[in-house]
């Protein structure tokens, strides 16, 4: 593991090569394509070097195809509606995007509305577009509105490390009390509970846990959460 | 751009938890964040943070000649810089009405409330007196910007020390810091800036220091400007619901004890820095 700044070469080579976030190849003068990072971060890649991505940590979401991402409903246009995931651009949700939904049925959405929705298309220079069903199957596969409960702003970074099995916070949280979470990787995190303390215990947990605020570990999330009242 | 309103699950829990008498950050709603408050190696440079709020303030002084009808007043003026680098909400060149509102209450409250001595920074009647520029950055919009920047800026002008001067017939000695010590600013009185929320929901109280959910989930901001000594200096209730005198008072008194412990938290960090500058010489 390294870091990089943007601009640097990066010894990226595999005959099956994947870039991810953060790296790209260009093409010189010379006929070679050196891949180069676009951004500053920590290089990682995978354990036979065949994906290479740059890890780092920022506020502002930059859409990328098929990632989850949780928005708010910003207004109609059309034949769907314009919804606020966070990134330079509002992206734009067909009506028929929906599991079920036909021209006669459907979904329906209001000003401000809460969707968790996958980015089917990020183009550069384009508005992103979502989806909230699976293209091939048509099923929501959990995707659609959220209802109740409530949304946490966080850091980038952190909403990937609640996405990731291994990190401690939402077994630890799912140990005491049964909650809903829906992570979008856009920074944006919908908690539910059946308590509104409850609820905010976890928002304040994932805000204490954020590098963004307080960077807490394991033992002092337990301690702060014995102090909260439950 | 007009700030989003938020999401209505986000709405909707809010108002919910707050009828339980519960707040997002766990605070009551009487309670404020703890102000931080870290000053530069300049005298009169403070950077004061709410929470995720954060204002930088500076004081700087020149001399300039009086104005005509006031010959013996220094000249005391505030700018206030809220740049989109605060939240995307803001906008460079066209100040939104709660932009204004804040540079408008700032100057009510750190100058018109009369808190620094202006004809102590005269220095020669009608020809030389002191100017002293205050200019506020906002760095970070979490909530309640105009308790923070008036915050600041109060500090500011308590941490700052102006040269030491010298008048021998129409002469005026600029004494330089290193040869003598600079003098603080005679200052009457320190005015804090307390700003409190209403809800649409009758049975909600009032919170103070919201947050900026809660502040944009408001129907109304009450912001009362106090000194320790129990003086009103400004209050301001621009719209928002109808708000009964009963109601008014009982703030002003709930804002008294919030007011006193500011001022004691102000005193000993000035106190504080003051002890670090010191340099023993043997």
């Amino acid at each position: 593991m390294s870091v990089v700044l943007p601009g640097e070469c990066v010894p990226a080579q595999h005959v099956n090569l994947k870039l991810g976030p953060g790296l790209l190849q260009i093409s010189d003068a010379q006929g070679e394509n050196p891949i180069v990072s676009t951004r500053s971060g920590t290089l990682n890649h995978s354990a036979n070097r065949s994906k290479w991505w740059i890890e780092n940590n920022s506020r502002r979401y930059v859409p990328a195809p098929q990632e989850s991402v949780i928005g708010v409903v910003m207004g109609r246009s059309g034949e769907g509606w314009r919804v606020d995931i966070g990134s330079a651009h509002n992206a734009s949700l067909d009506a028929l995007a929906f599991e079920g939904a036909t021209k006669r049925n459907k979904p329906n959405l209001k000003v401000g509305s809460l969707l968790y929705a996958r980015v089917s298309l990020a183009h550069k220079d384009m508005e992103p577009e979502l989806e909230c069903f699976d293209a091939q199957t048509h099923k929501a596969e959990g995707f659609g509105e959220l209802k109740g409960g409530f949304v946490v702003s966080c850091s980038l970074q952190m909403s990937r490390f609640l996405l990731d099995p291994k990190h401690f916070l939402l077994p630890l949280l799912g140990s005491r009390f049964p909650l809903e979470v829906a992570v979008g990787v856009n920074g944006k995190v919908w908690v539910n509970t059946k308590e509104v303390r409850q609820t905010i215990a976890v928002i304040r947990c994932i805000e204490a846990v954020d590098s963004d605020g307080e960077t807490m570990d394991d033992a002092s999330v337990k301690k702060f959460l014995g102090k909260l009242e439950i | 751009m007009r700030p989003p309103s938020p999401s209505i699950p986000e709405k909707e829990f809010t108002y919910d938890a707050l009828k339980q008498s519960l707040r997002l950050d766990g605070r009551g709603f009487l309670d404020l964040r703890t102000p931080s408050i870290n000053f530069g190696p300049e005298l009169g440079w403070v950077e004061c943070a709410m929470g995720k709020t954060r204002v930088i303030a500076q004081v700087d002084a020149k001399m300039v000649k009086p104005l005509p009808e006031r010959p013996f007043e220094g000249i005391v003026t505030i700018h206030s810089e809220i740049s989109p680098m605060a939240s995307s909400d803001y906008e460079l060149g066209r100040p939104s009405e709660e932009e204004i509102s804040i540079s408008r209450m700032l100057d009510k409250v750190l100058r018109r409330s009369d808190a620094i001595d202006k004809e102590s920074l005269c220095i020669l009647s009608g020809q030389r007196v002191w100017h002293l520029r205050l200019t506020i950055h906002c760095i970070a919009d979490a909530g309640n910007m105009l308790d923070c920047a008036c915050l600041a800026g109060i500090v500011a002008f308590k941490h700052f020390r102006r040269p030491e001067i010298e008048v021998i017939g129409d002469e005026v000695i600029i004494h330089d810091p290193t040869e003598r010590a600079p003098i603080p600013l005679a200052i009457h009185h320190s005015p804090f800036c307390l700003t409190f929320a209403f809800f649409p929901d009758p049975s909600t109280r009032p919170v103070v220091d919201p947050t900026l959910l809660e502040q944009r989930l408001s129907t109304g901001l009450l912001s009362i400007a106090m000194n320790a000594q129990r003086e009103i200096c400004v209050l301001q209730k621009a719209g928002g619901i109808p708000t009964a005198p009963d109601e008014v008072l009982r703030l002003v008194n709930v804002a008294v004890p919030l007011v006193k412990d500011l001022d004691q938290l102000v005193e000993a960090r000035l106190k504080e820095d003051w002890q670090e500058r010191k340099v023993e010489i043997r």
